[in-house]
């Protein structure tokens, strides 16, 4: 008895109060090691100079942005030009992250739907058939995906047999490849935070808007959207950023025209061929970028609170 | 066939399965005009789902709901010039005061100033002026509740449905929020379903009450009337409080009835609808019931509990013959209270008690 907490009202809130320091120091001693660390390395490296055989030397240079975005002719010393190689690049991303989460949101949404709408059992079953492939790595998948849409692949001998083709369809190494893996690779991450927003949707909302007269289309887009669009902004947030920065799908599906912002960086920091600076440089854009869509989001998160 | 303008809502022989289970069986009602119709019984008894099918959240199995004459069974919900007053107010969260309650009035292709002109006219009928611009998560439970009423009062439907809209707020608001629906129903003229468990909300403010059990309508009446002549032992159950005294039934003509007590006394008395010679049931309330320690008596019997509820003291008396019976007293130092152990007369007057059918 002796050991029983006091329980007052008044106490009990501030009892734990002094370990919230101790609770979130792990995370904050691994976010510091693991991501602020090794992003301010990388924005150092971007303002280095480059080394033949990768690597750097310690020597400042604004190299590598130029390098970026402005094309100076084969010797260096032509008047400068934008450089589009690298832009298209990133317009290519953007353009094909935009698509998959469009195509991500089009099928999770209902996927998502359904699932919270089951009754009892059925629920966490569902959920459990989404997260499946996460038990498989995603090189793997890829991989797969990529033995299963090539010429002579299963997928055209299925419709070759059936006679519905008499050609194989011409999938591999296109940008509807790499879109079919962004899809297929980040599915789940529209699905759950959709569905986690659906499952605290009250329904007797839906059931309020069509006694006030809200006509089933009025009801989805005035009443169900804002209500669920928490969920709706998280999901496309959680499949656009990785999406913009995957290397496996377009390396994998897409062939060397495809190629994506994540190949590019990959690129500089593989082998000899490397350039350490410009690969930082890419990266530092890349997450300037993603700190500009992630700042909209922010804002409109503190609006919609207030 | 003719249409009578005295009858809001007319419901006719509505069944409502849902799979195997039949909530509803077989529900007939006439709902007046400008009336303040009250559905009241236990959880579970069909009282919801009759007031959805009228909202037409549900459909029904069997049967017609005429609305001012109009056979409105089919319709989608968002074609019923009906409201509801949902349970928890199911406001729409992201939308402020003035939003929700105009979303009717938008939806019905009102002009938005003659809506946001509408909107502030039924703000000022809840009192909640100052806060049209609040989200509902700023408001309290009571706040919540009065946006929801004048959401569902803004299209000025031709019935309001209310589904248990007290139940979430605590007693002295909820007091307080009965006088001022009541006002309002009074004030819009418009016909009010209103849903509830609770007797006492039932009482204190309908015209007429519905009491529903098992899927089916046990009595309609005034408060008066279902307090005073319950049709059967479960409307004179559920409606206060009742004593139930196994009697002997002699003699039935005109809705009286002669019974034999069990001490042997014979009364006559008001009898239920349909019941019969023989065994039987007499109802006597707890506060009809007098307590007089010496002479002659209808019942006696023996004071064993005593049950302070403040205002008032519930006394146990074991009679003896058998079975107990409540008697509810006034907690004042001008009557007299039995001690436990002693031995008491109970007498009441025939005209107050009530002979049931099973």
């Amino acid at each position: 008895m002796a050991n029983l907490p006091k329980t007052t009202s008044k106490g009990s809130a501030n009892t734990y109060d002094g370990f919230g320091i101790p609770l979130i120091l792990p995370a904050w001693i691994i976010i510091g090691f693991f991501l602020v660390i090794p992003v301010a390395m990388m924005l150092v490296y971007s303002f280095l100079t480059k080394e033949f055989r990768g690597g750097v030397i310690w020597e400042f240079s604004i190299g590598a942005y130029d390098q970026f975005f402005f094309y100076r002719g084969l010797f260096g010393d032509s008047p400068p030009t934008i450089e589009w190689t690298y832009i298209s690049i990133f317009w290519r991303s953007i353009w094909q992250a935009g698509l998959a989460t469009f195509f991500c949101l089009i099928i999770g949404f209902p996927t998502a739907w359904f699932i919270a709408t089951r009754t009892g059992r059925n629920k966490p079953i569902w959920l459990f058939l989404i997260t499946i492939p996460y038990w498989v790595n995603l090189l793997i998948r890829t991989i797969s995906m990529k033995f299963l849409i090539r010429d002579n692949g299963p997928l055209n001998e299925f419709f070759l047999s059936l006679g519905l083709i008499s050609e194989p369809f011409h999938i591999i190494n296109t940008n509807f490849a790499v879109q079919l893996g962004l899809f297929y690779s980040y599915l789940p991450f529209m699905v759950l935070p959709i569905y986690a927003a659906v499952e605290r949707y009250n329904f007797a909302l839906s059931e309020a808007a069509a006694d006030l007269y809200a006509s089933r289309t009025v009801t989805i887009t005035k009443v169900i959207l804002p209500t669920v669009k928490p969920g709706i902004v998280a999901g496309c947030i959680l499949v656009f950023v990785p999406s913009l920065g995957a290397f496996l799908a377009p390396d994998l599906l897409g062939g060397a025209k495809n190629f994506m912002i994540g190949s590019l960086i990959e690129e500089q920091f593989k082998g000899a061929a490397g350039n350490w600076p410009f690969g930082a440089a890419a990266s530092m854009i890349l997450l300037s970028l993603v700190l500009i869509v992630l700042t909209f989001y922010a804002r409109s998160q503190i609006k919609d609170q207030l | 066939m003719s249409i009578d303008n005295n009858i809001a809502i007319d419901i006719q022989n509505v069944t409502k399965m849902f799979g195997e289970f039949t909530a509803l069986k077989d529900v007939s009602l006439d709902i007046k005009d400008n009336e303040f119709f009250t559905l009241l019984g236990p959880s579970g008894c069909g009282k919801t789902t009759l007031l959805r099918l009228i909202a037409g959240f549900e459909a029904v199995s069997q049967g017609a709901i005429m609305l001012y004459g109009q056979n409105i069974a089919d319709l989608m919900p968002n074609k019923r010039p009906i409201n509801t007053v949902f349970q928890n107010y199911a406001l729409f969260p992201h939308m402020n005061v003035t939003d929700n309650v105009m979303f009717g009035l938008l939806r019905l292709g009102q002009e938005k100033t003659n809506a946001k002109r509408r909107v502030s006219e039924v703000l000022e009928l809840v009192r909640l002026s100052d806060f049209a611009n609040r989200m509902p998560n700023q408001l309290s439970g009571g706040q919540q509740q009065r946006v929801a009423l004048a959401r569902a009062l803004a299209p000025s439907p031709r019935v309001l449905l209310l589904d248990e809209p007290l139940s979430a707020l605590d007693l002295k608001l909820r007091q307080a929020v009965r006088l001022e629906l009541q006002q309002i129903q009074i004030q819009t003229g418009i016909t009010f379903i209103f849903v509830t468990h609770d007797q006492e909300e039932a009482l204190t403010m309908s015209d007429r009450i519905a009491v529903i059990d098992g899927g089916r309508v046990q009595q309609v009446g005034s408060a008066r009337d279902i307090y005073e002549a319950p049709e059967n032992k479960f409307v004179a159950d559920f409606i206060g409080e009742t004593n139930l005294i196994d009697v002997n039934v002699s003699n039935l003509e005109a809705g009286k009835g002669s019974c034999i007590l069990p001490s042997g006394e014979n009364i006559t008395c008001s009898a239920a609808k349909g019941a019969r010679a023989g065994p039987g049931h007499l109802s006597v309330r707890p506060e009809r019931i007098k307590i007089s320690v010496s002479g002659k008596s209808l019942l006696e019997g023996t004071a064993v509990r005593h049950i302070y509820l403040g205002t008032d003291l519930h006394v146990e008396v074991k009679l003896s013959t058998g079975g107990n019976v409540t008697i509810r007293m006034q907690n004042s130092t001008q009557i007299q209270i039995p001690d436990v152990g002693q031995s008491v007369g109970l007498d009441f007057d025939p005209s107050s008690a009530r002979l049931l059918v099973d």
